[in-house]
């Protein structure tokens, strides 16, 4: 590990963080550019989820208790259950079924 | 000003100590590959975005130059969420600036899934902060411990993508962001084969030209 690896990452990732609020936080974009940009960030979480699920070390794979704990957590939040019991739901079903296995 | 209502405390603080385990993991993880003490918990501070802290820490020993690539371009995702937070995040521009460390994937989630302004922002902070501590403390015991947490038996590994599906969800009733993200996620995966790291995601992104597409054919 070098230093310069760590500050390039911590300066260009607080970069990107950043630019949004900085730049545009005193003005208020138009409801298209708002909308596009929450479309983004939306779009974006969701491809999150499915690569934590199907591909969590960086290559496609079917890791049967992890994608069942995610699909028991989709379940609970689809019948509106609270937040914290869908993230106990996907952590207990995942637990459960790698104990068993 | 009151502060946070319970159900956003109760909330910040699942996710928080969920990820925090994971946290733990980090730290021992990037121990082990001989990352020092220190400079594991210089990336949880100053990176503060744990997918391309574990990328980063894959690259000691070959080539520590991709590995900042891959983790540059993983965490590109994060202008899309800044800007979508950008009204949320008002005030001065020295506290813009300062809220923006803690501009990530959980806390933007949560401040999306809030229906006012008000509770955004205190979803924001709540999880931002609750979860840099969390986060935090797991690196530092995870490095000084050096012993592994095997988070997976707790299927903590189910609970982020969880939480995140769970935030997200209200976003998705719209039929557009429907179909933006079934997209992106066709993307990311035939991506994932494919493509380098850190790349996936941030092509995942061009899901949202396809929803907007369909819904300008549509009309």
């Amino acid at each position: 590990m070098s230093w310069w690896a760590i500050a390039t990452l911590a300066l260009g990732t607080y970069a990107m963080k950043a630019v949004g609020p900085v730049v545009l936080g005193s003005r208020t974009p138009s409801p298209a550019l708002t909308r596009l940009f929450s479309l983004t960030a939306s779009t974006l979480l969701v491809a999150v989820v499915a690569l934590a699920t199907f591909a969590p070390t960086d290559e496609l794979g079917v890791d049967g208790p992890l994608i069942a704990g995610v699909t028991a957590a989709a379940a609970a939040t689809a019948r509106r259950a609270p937040f914290a019991i869908v993230v106990l739901v996907a952590a207990g079903v995942t637990a459960a079924l790698r104990a068993i296995s | 000003m009151p502060g946070p209502d319970r159900t956003i405390l109760r909330d910040a603080l699942t996710i928080s100590v969920a990820v925090g385990v994971i946290g733990i993991s980090f730290g021992v993880i990037a121990t082990g590959r001989g990352v020092s003490v220190l400079e594991a918990q210089a990336m949880s501070l100053f990176v503060f975005a744990g997918a391309s802290q574990f990328v980063l820490v894959a690259g000691v020993g070959s080539s520590l130059a991709a590995a900042v690539v891959a983790a540059l371009l993983l965490n590109s995702r994060h202008v899309a969420y800044g800007l979508s937070l950008a009204p949320v995040l008002r005030g001065p521009r020295w506290r813009r600036a300062a809220a923006s460390h803690v501009v990530i994937d959980e806390s933007t989630a949560y401040a999306l899934a809030q229906d006012d302004p008000a509770r955004s922002r205190q979803g924001f902070f709540a999880v931002g902060l609750l979860l840099f501590t969390c986060w935090q403390a797991g690196t530092a015991i995870g490095a000084a411990a050096g012993t592994a947490i095997d988070y997976e038996a707790f299927g903590i590994d189910a609970a982020f993508p969880a939480a995140l599906l769970a935030l997200v969800a209200p976003q998705l009733r719209d039929r557009t962001a429907r179909i933006a993200g079934f997209a992106g996620i066709a993307i990311a995966l035939v991506a994932t084969e494919i493509a380098p790291r850190g790349l996936p995601i941030a092509l995942a992104a061009l899901g949202v030209l396809v929803g907007l597409g369909v819904e300008r054919a549509r009309r």
